[in-house]
């Protein structure tokens, strides 16, 4: 099959502010001193009405200065960033069990675990590197279970591929833990010591049969229980999952049905057994741990918490608000209402990656002023009132960037930015200074440093020891000692003190994907990555990747048949929110009425023009892997192009 | 409940090399014995993160009471064991080796070949200007990398690389035997017409630029490659949240090359293609 011949959108560098007066005028080249002046104008006639978006892809230290920016010189907790169109419902699930937010295991270890589970996660394509340790812990006979609606190239490498309906994860997991009750191999001493809510679990998972669950998620009930036995059996387990779990309506419940079958079985907090959330950015973990989220100030210290509070405000001399800001998708309810006017969105493109765009583009044009930092310009910066051209924070500037595994590592300067393009941390210092706050720093390291003084579990962590040890992973409150790879150990000690808080159960009922499928609309889109790509293309359709064909609609064989159409055929693909035309793909890995799209592509095919903005109630996070659509063959004269 | 496993204690091996007291772990080869007490011993299918495969036998040595050579690359230290590396037996072995190489492969690009066939007085030019050699164009049938077989010694690291060892991609393999075995993808077809999935693994452990980035085969080709001009600076890569370290190779402000730390705990050296070939879009300038 051939590739169709492409004109791909490719983007240069953004090389000089650009302002303009009115959202009519086209933009025009301007001065350092007048963009930063109009934006201060922008942000003060604003306060009391601003949001920060905040970068999952720029470095810690420019996370920690843009969240200390919103709430010392803006007065607020309206800081978020992308984590919330992916992961904020492991971060959010996670807390709620262990108290922090952080996957509990090393990619080392699980080349050394008995059983893998990989749930909604195709990490052959979108995690890579991390599926090569993976593919090690295979080698050492390690056994792996794919669970997820396509058979991926992931599923390629496991002993057994559960392909569940879209949305069903929690019948599947709640069977799993009725399984594993009923065949008598609960860890009853972890249970009973580690964790509470066992009997409202036991009895929330009683009525979730495997043959019940067989019938709602389409999985045999004997590969059900071949799972549940081989997980609750494993001397050590490895759960691993990625946005198959948290790209729904219910993504925390999702997260909090998987941990609890750790719980059931003791597979947390030992070397080897853990929970591994397979972050999607390169610093969506670090963006958190930093406080630019609405609720957390850095190091994990909760905004609700007086003493955190007392700390940062003697810290930074300032009054912190004593309430949860705005996350990025209210935030953008706040836009629709009017009562947030102004933002300033830095390396972020809301624009393409929001679920249902055309609503979150039209969102953005209601507000008075919006303010673009980016080293592009992106669809979202296209909107701004002003573009402020910034440094790529993996290659042009001093920092660090923290990981999947939490490991904090140094990301380094290596090639100069063009034209007048300035770092991060530079541009938002001078804007703070403009609005009343003067603050100094000499480098990242300065950053890092006032960071380390404020973040007990970040204190150990000087450049040096990191540059030593190529990267330490968090908790680390001491210069002198490492912790282990692994957390959670705390849940095994025998003394009551030591072992803290138990983990309770989530007791979390099956809610189907909101976006039915009916007669209009019978077939389940689901959306992910490939190998070669990366989100909305900005960044990685710089490169010739010989791989790359540009967006599809992926059918099965026998989809295809039904509608009566041929690879490479263009076709109208809608939902209840909006259509495009793709061509058609026919991929063996997808069941009749499963399709399959990347957010690759948006400005070939906006596939955002389609997903349902069903947000999570408790992270945020919309339900990007289940929308109902229907495909129909476009009429004969329109095919000419 | 498990215990962190630290692996089985390991003892101290003590034994000579060329008359030196070594002492090195139980386990540990010939090769990483000289390397620690700063002898030099050439190699060219040897990689730190690779199993040895015992193909190129430039590493060869001689252990008394060994009726044969032995390749330090392999073969474990024990004790007791006296290790000459420099004997003339050693040497005339390692002289063949490099003529027979470089009279069938054009080594120009293998890093350190002109200085071992100095210090070894081979003249791979005794077997005339009809010795065999391949003779084939560069295959450039991709915007990512160029496979050059001229300079391809079989040393199967990329073969490895791409499969068990590493990516479990099984791209290529070796195809055909004796004289006409070479590193293949299915049926010789093109890259693009094969299982590849451009991580570019087999690229970072080949010994002789026979597997090459198009950036640097570019600039060789145009006489604008200078490793000397380069900085490599070591960061972290822009994509997804695995945090793979990436080693950037500038040159004029402009990265030419992407590698990555053979030690480095998240990746022991390997990328996927998002690494290892997305940087494109920092250098869009306009």
């Amino acid at each position: 099959m051939s590739k169709r011949n492409r004109t791909p959108k490719t983007y240069t560098r953004l090389t000089h502010p650009l302002v303009r007066d009115s959202r009519d005028e086209p933009f025009r080249q301007a001065s350092w001193e007048e963009a930063l002046d109009r934006t201060a104008r922008g942000l003060e006639r604003n306060r009391g009405a601003f949001g920060m978006f905040s970068c999952a892809r720029a470095t810690n230290e420019m996370n920690y200065v843009a969240q200390k920016f919103a709430r010392v010189v803006m007065g607020t907790n309206n800081v978020d960033s992308c984590n919330r169109t992916c992961h904020a419902p492991s971060v959010a699930g996670l807390s709620a069990a262990f108290g922090s937010g952080g996957g509990t295991s090393s990619y080392e270890e699980i080349e050394h675990t008995d059983v893998i589970v990989m749930w909604g996660s195709n990490a052959r394509f979108a995690h890579p590197i991390f599926f090569q340790h993976v593919l090690r812990g295979i080698r050492n006979g390690a056994r792996m279970y794919a669970v997820d609606p396509r058979r991926t190239s992931t599923a390629e490498w496991a002993e057994s591929w559960m392909g569940l309906n879209v949305g069903t994860d929690i019948p599947m997991a709640h069977a799993i833990g009725r399984e594993i009750i009923h065949a008598g191999l609960v860890n009853e001493a972890f249970v009973e010591r580690a964790t509470t809510g066992f009997e409202e679990y036991r009895a929330l998972v009683e009525p979730w049969t495997l043959s019940l669950a067989e019938k709602v998620t389409g999985v045999p009930a004997r590969a059900i229980r071949e799972l549940a036995h081989a997980y609750a059996r494993a001397e050590r387990a490895q759960l691993c999952w990625t946005l198959g779990i948290t790209e729904h309506h219910n993504g925390t419940d999702n997260v909090r049905a998987l941990i609890n079958l750790s719980l059931l079985t003791g597979h947390v907090g030992r070397y080897g057994s853990g929970l591994q959330p397979l972050r999607g950015q390169n610093n969506v973990q670090g963006g958190g741990d930093m406080g630019a989220i609405p609720n957390r100030l850095p190091g994990f210290q909760d905004i609700l918490d007086p003493e955190s509070r007392l700390r940062f405000e003697s810290a930074w001399d300032t009054v912190i608000q004593p309430h949860y800001g705005m996350n990025l998708t209210e935030m953008f309810e706040a836009m629709e209402e009017g009562s947030l006017r102004a933002v300033y969105c830095i390396g972020e493109n809301p624009a393409q990656s929001e679920a249902d765009s055309d609503q979150a583009v039209r969102r953005m044009r209601q507000l008075d002023f919006l303010v673009v930092q980016d080293i592009f310009l992106t669809k979202t910066a296209e909107l701004a009132d002003v573009v402020l051209p910034a440094t790529a924070g993996w290659a042009e500037t001093e920092g660090t960037t923290t990981n999947s595994e939490r490991r904090v590592q140094r990301v380094r300067r290596a090639v100069a930015p063009p034209g007048e393009a300035r770092e991060d941390i530079d541009i938002l210092c001078d804007l703070a200074a403009r609005l009343g706050r003067d603050w100094k720093y000499a480098d990242s390291e300065a950053v890092w440093n006032e960071l380390r003084s404020v973040s007990p579990d970040h204190y150990g962590m000087t450049y040096a020891r990191l540059e030593e040890h190529q990267g330490i992973q968090w908790p680390c409150p001491s210069t002198d000692r490492l912790e282990p790879t692994y957390l959670h150990g705390r849940l095994w000690e025998k003394d009551p003190d030591a072992r803290g808080l138990p983990a309770p159960f989530g007791i979390v009922q099956h809610d189907p994907p909101v976006d039915l499928t009916d007669e209009r609309y019978p077939i389940r889109l689901t959306t992910g990555r490939r190998l070669d790509s990366y989100n909305t293309g900005v960044q990685s359709g710089g490169f010739a990747s010989p791989l790359r064909r540009g967006e599809y609609i992926e059918l099965c064989p026998e989809d295809a048949e039904r509608y009566g159409v041929v690879v490479g055929e263009e076709v109208q693909v809608s939902s209840r929110r909006g259509a495009v035309v793709a061509p058609v793909w026919i991929d063996t890995a997808l069941r009749p009425g499963l399709a399959f799209m990347t957010m690759h592509f948006p400005d070939e095919v906006d596939t955002n023009r389609l997903t349902i903005e069903a947000n999570c109630p408790i992270a945020g996070t919309a339900e990007f892997k289940a929308s109902a659509i229907r495909i129909d063959k476009l009429p004969v004269a329109t095919i000419v192009r | 409940m498990t215990a962190i496993p630290l692996g089985v204690p390991r003892r101290l091996v003590e034994f000579t090399i060329d008359g030196e007291k070594a002492r090195v772990p139980e386990g540990a080869t010939i090769l990483d014995a000289c390397r620690a007490a700063g002898k030099d011993v050439p190699t060219l299918c040897h990689g730190d993160t690779l199993t040895p495969k015992n193909a190129c036998r430039l590493c060869v040595v001689e252990v008394e009471g060994a009726r044969t050579l032995v390749p330090a690359c392999s073969r474990k230290a024990e004790p007791g064991m006296e290790v000459h590396t420099d004997t003339e037996r050693a040497r005339h072995s390692r002289r063949i080796v490099l003529e027979l190489l470089a009279s069938s492969v054009d080594l120009s690009t293998t890093p350190e070949a002109a200085g071992w066939i100095k210090e070894y007085e081979a003249k791979p030019d005794r077997f005339g200007p009809e010795a065999a050699r391949l003779n084939e164009e560069p295959r450039v049938d991709n915007a990512l990398y160029v496979r050059d077989y001229d300079k391809c010694v079989l040393c199967y690291k990329c073969v490895d690389a791409c499969g068990d060892q590493w990516q479990n991609t099984f791209a290529i393999s070796v195809a055909g035997r004796g004289f006409d075995a070479r590193i293949a993808v299915e049926h010789d077809a093109a890259l693009t017409d094969s299982a590849c999935v451009y991580c570019g693994n087999c690229v970072e452990v080949c010994p002789t630029g026979a597997l090459s980035f198009k950036s640097e085969f570019d600039m060789r080709a145009a006489g604008t490659w200078d490793e000397s001009a380069q900085t490599e600076t070591t960061t972290v890569c822009a994509y997804c949240g695995v945090g793979c370290n990436l080693t950037l190779h500038v040159q004029d402000n402009e990265i030419v090359k992407v590698t990555s730390p053979h030690d480095n705990p998240v990746t022991h050296g390997n990328l996927c293609i998002k690494g290892r070939f997305g940087y494109q879009h920092v250098q869009n300038r306009g």
